[in-house]
């Protein structure tokens, strides 16, 4: 009976994404968030998380090139170490590196992205939700059955430039009333060869990206289950092996290098809420193992060529209370405890350390007819120890949060919101042990955010039937910011250069209006500014003064013809603002068209129509004109 | 729609021509016009293909940054990334290219590209008899550690004519009468560094001695008595930098001083020697200067500027004219250089930016 109760939930939920348009800006969201969910994933010309991220405002993409090449995502310039990357709840944390490569994360089996500023704008939350500067949630499908169907499922396959084989499958399965189950794999292979050009004083020179090629396995598997009771639990496993060539920079003499790397990263994950009455509690639990070996060829020492091999794992327990104590007012309760260890062979002077993180967040909320208020502390207690050499040391910290939300008018439509929140960020394993390049004396990067901004949304039964329009202005200063300054061979050192304050501007508007009655649009367009300047006052390495994105789609009957364009700004690839490291705009036009015909799709898309050749990472040359096909069957 | 469209054509404009050229500014530095000219080497940092040339013309007084890429506007992607040595021998102007793999020869007074030699992770050049000599930190073919070797080009062709297989990772060599020395460094396995000096007869092309000295070698300076003048960067831990002195008639270690070097330059008696030490165990540099006496063998001075406001000195020269002491500063290695002149006393005459990591000086002779 009980378990009716979250199907409906279900039904609910997909009604709703059915209606969204290409961003939804969250009515009455308390926290500046940003969404890209169900179809309008679909139509996104993205392979990737980081694809689609592309599209949101406040963010750059570090985008090495190619299919297998590292894309990191670094939200309001803190640097990509301060985003939180949560899937199905649970963050997906690297504690050797401090970054997650959302180009590992294909849209296949993700049903929605939420990108937060601050913090999600619920305080019913692991305590590490309360901990970054800034946090991304991925939602992956579950399973859904509206009738008696009790098995369904999708296969897909794509392919395109770069030589891209992507088959994929999906199975539901419904085990009983109360339980169902999918199982979600797909692999990836490319060769990662594209065109790239470079011109300069007189010449102009085009070559083949090479060693761009990769060679990935995903597999997972979750169980979703209603209890007899209000509870539900889900568990999952989660597999992903690959190997892939590192494409290096373009220089002068190597137009290709020799590094590989190869990953496995595995982890299961599990959750369990409750509700009685008043109290509502989640319980979260996670272990993973992550295995990389880099080889590099270039490099030959008295064993042979460079090989390391780094493993890593991750224990992580969470347990989050709240309590209504009044309708207005909830006050909640989050503890979590994760241990990361790291182990690395043929690495010289590596300390095996072993961090163990204790995380309390004490939150409360306040729900008046008009305003919405949020409050919470973190505390971060991290001990530290290492077998051998120099400890990074145990480290405490205190870091509150304070999140309003107000509606002016009698008018829901217009909110105006507002937060402040303090970020402490640990050095990675990374920063503080790796060889050479490490530091043990380094301190942790301590942040303060401040936001205004205001959004209005209406939605209407007529012709004009959505119309969003949001902006935030920011201001964050981050101290003992963490960098790698780099010097002679094996000199590099990570460093705490001291401030950077940043000052920047995100606007958005989304409208869907229907001019025809068989036409759909969607149109949506981002702008970003951001002065983000270090103790020289200088704007910080790749970072855009101007930046933005148009999204636009018309679907008519079984057609769906899309529409993307981003822009980013001139910037610097060196710490001072002068012509020798100035990197031109760039800024690409995307295009896709989509029919189907009962269960079956087929998209075809063009990327970067007009072929422009750009760095996103100065030398790290991105791919012109390319094009992928995909085609699916639900079944 | 047409709206957009028009909105989208405004940003294209924004971006400027595909075709951008390197300039070359010059800065008038000096009155001073007994001054020796001299190139200046950038290395840049590793992978931004950032190694530039800058030119000093001693008769003007006048620094020209950056003149490489105007001179050889068709040569792709300029000189190249992180250059580690720069020598004039002949007529001709020799920039080594790590990063690159390539010696780049040029004209030694118009910059001119002449052609190159093509050596993977080169590192430091030298010349004998009319051919030329690089290091690489390359594995030799055949070595089963890592060893690197010594690579004989010819100076008109720029083939590589031989190579011979010296210790591993070699850095700087020195040739005395018609011996080369190599300090080998062994870098790429910091747990056990390299500890010797190679040495090779240059008429034979054969290794005839290997001496042992300390770990991790470095530079490798002949003085005008028949000494060499070997530095050790020490393991960055409990081994101090130190300097030792080896004779090339016995081909031994005779003396050691306890004095860091990263890098020195011999001029007629003395050694002029900057010391930049990081220590793993601090987490901090340790900055200094000396002056060794290489008649005496000994320690002369332990500063030899004044009112020094140098970050991190790099590169260090002497006007084999007027005796002025050149030294560069790559300050953080992430903002672009400077270059201190100071004269013979120590007094500091003038300074002007640089590329990024100024590193080499090599004068016009």
């Amino acid at each position: 009976m009980l378990c009716l109760n979250l199907e409906a939930q279900q039904k609910d939920t997909t009604h709703t994404l059915q209606t969204i348009t290409i961003f939804s800006a969250k009515p009455g969201a308390i926290t500046p968030v940003q969404t890209l969910s169900g179809k309008a994933l679909e139509k996104m010309n993205s392979l990737s998380v980081a694809d689609a991220a592309r599209f949101f405002s406040g963010v750059q993409i570090k985008d090495y090139g190619g299919v297998g090449g590292l894309k990191t995502l670094n939200v309001h310039s803190m640097g990509t170490n301060q985003l939180g990357v949560f899937y199905d709840g649970i963050q997906l944390s690297n504690a050797q590196n401090g970054t997650v490569d959302l180009g590992r994360f294909s849209l296949d089996n993700i049903e929605q992205i939420d990108l937060y500023n601050a913090q999600k704008g619920v305080i019913f939350q692991p305590a590490k939700g309360f901990a970054s500067a800034a946090s991304i949630y991925l939602q992956s499908k579950k399973p859904v059955f509206h009738d008696a169907a009790t098995l369904h499922g999708k296969a897909g396959f794509k392919t395109g430039s770069f030589g891209l084989i992507n088959p994929s499958l999906r199975i539901e399965k419904k085990l009983s009333s109360c339980i169902s189950a999918v199982v979600s794999s797909e692999w990836t292979h490319a060769d990662g060869q594209y065109k790239f050009r470079y011109r300069y004083n007189d010449y102009d020179t085009t070559a083949v990206r090479k060693n761009g090629d990769i060679d990935a396995w995903r597999v997972e598997a979750a169980v979703y289950g209603n209890g007899r009771d209000s509870s539900n639990w889900h568990v999952q496993g989660y597999y992903y092996n690959a190997d892939r060539g590192l494409p290096g920079p373009i220089v002068k003499g190597h137009f290709e290098n020799g590094q590989r790397q190869w990953d496995r990263n595995a982890f299961i994950q599990g959750g369990y809420n409750k509700s009685f009455g008043k109290y509502n509690m989640q319980l979260n639990a996670k272990y993973m193992l992550d295995y990389v070996r880099y080889l590099d060829t270039s490099i030959v020492t008295t064993t042979g060529p460079l090989i390391n091999r780094f493993r890593q794992h991750e224990y992580y327990l969470s347990s989050a209370n709240q309590y209504r104590i009044k309708d207005w007012w909830d006050v909640a309760l989050s503890a979590d405890f994760q241990v990361n260890q790291m182990t690395a062979v043929n690495l010289d002077h590596f300390s095996i350390p072993t961090r163990i993180t204790t995380l309390v967040a004490g939150a409360t909320q306040l729900h008046f007819q008009k305003l919405d208020l949020q409050g919470s502390l973190l505390a971060s207690i991290i001990n530290e120890s290492t077998k051998l050499y120099t400890s990074g040391g145990n480290r405490r910290a205190y870091t509150p949060a304070v999140i309003a939300s107000w509606q002016p008018l009698a008018n829901p439509a217009l909110r105006i919101r507002a937060f402040y929140k303090e970020i402490f960020r640990m050095p990675t394993f990374n920063d503080l042990y790796y060889t050479t390049t490490g530091n043990p004396t380094l301190k942790p990067e301590y942040s303060k955010q401040y936001d205004a901004g205001a959004s209005y949304t209406r939605t209407s039964a007529g012709w004009w039937q959505y119309f969003a329009i949001q902006a935030d202005a920011y201001y964050s200063r981050v101290t003992d910011k963490i960098v790698a300054v780099p010097g002679k061979l094996f000199r590099w050192q990570m460093q705490n250069i001291g401030l950077v304050n940043i000052y920047g501007i995100d606007a958005g508007v989304q409208t869907s209006p229907r001019f025809f009655k068989e036409i759909g649009t969607n149109f949506s367009l981002k702008y970003t500014y951001q002065r983000a300047t270090d103790n020289n006052d200088q704007q910080i390495v790749y970072v855009p003064l101007h930046s933005g994105s148009f999204t636009t789609n018309l679907s008519w009957k079984a057609w769906d013809l899309n529409y993307n364009f981003v822009y980013v700004g001139s910037r610097y690839y060196g710490s001072v603002n002068i012509p020798e490291y100035y990197i031109e705009p760039w800024y690409t036009h995307d295009l896709s068209l989509s029919w189907h015909i009962s269960q079956l799709k087929i998209n075809g898309e063009i990327n970067n129509i007009f072929n422009q050749y750009y760095d996103v990472i100065y030398n790290y040359p991105m791919p012109g004109r390319y094009y992928r096909i995909t085609a699916s069957v639900n079944f | 729609m047409r709206k957009w469209i028009f909105v989208l054509l405004v940003l294209s404009a924004c971006r400027k021509s595909g075709t951008n050229s390197s300039s070359s500014e010059a800065t008038h530095v000096t009155d001073d016009t007994n001054q020796s000219s001299f190139y200046l080497l950038n290395e840049g940092n590793m992978g931004l293909n950032q190694t530039t040339l800058d030119y000093f013309n001693g008769r003007k007084g006048d620094y020209n940054l950056n003149i490489y890429g105007e001179i050889n506007p068709t040569i792709v992607k300029e000189l190249g990334d992180v250059g580690n040595d720069l020598k004039i021998y002949g007529n001709k102007l020799y920039a080594v290219i790590n990063g690159s793999d390539r010696v780049e020869v040029m004209d030694k007074h118009t910059a001119k590209h002449l052609g190159e030699i093509s050596v993977r992770s080169c590192r430091y050049i030298s010349f004998y008899n009319g051919k030329v000599y690089v290091s690489s930190f390359a594995a030799a073919s055949g070595s089963t550690d890592g060893a690197g070797f010594i690579a004989e080009a010819d100076t008109s062709t720029f083939e590589v004519l031989r190579t011979l297989t010296v210790g591993r990772q070699p850095e700087e060599m020195a040739v005395v009468g018609s011996k080369m020395y190599v300090a080998n460094s062994g870098g790429y396995t910091s747990s056990n560094y390299d500890r010797t000096l190679s040495v090779i007869d240059l008429n034979t092309f054969t290794l005839i001695k290997t001496i042992d000295v300390a770990v991790n070698l470095h530079h490798v300076k002949a003085d005008r008595y028949g000494n060499l003048y070997v530095s050790s960067r020490g393991d960055y831990y409990n081994i101090p930098s130190k300097l030792f002195i080896v004779s090339s008639t016995t081909d031994a270690v005779t003396d050691s001083l306890n004095l860091g070097v990263s890098n020195l330059a011999i001029r007629g008696d003395s050694a002029y020697i900057i010391s930049v030490q990081w220590s793993n165990n601090t987490g901090t540099n340790t900055i200094s200067y000396g002056i060794v006496n290489v008649k005496t063998k000994s320690i002369v001075s332990n500063g030899f500027i004044q009112n020094q406001a140098l970050t991190t000195p790099y590169g260090i020269a002497v006007d084999p004219v007027t005796r002025d002491i050149l030294i560069t500063d790559v300050k953080d290695y992430l903002l672009p250089g400077t270059l201190y002149c100071f004269d013979k006393t120590g007094t500091k005459k003038w300074s002007v930016s640089t590329g990024n990591i100024p590193s080499v000086i090599t004068f016009i002779e």
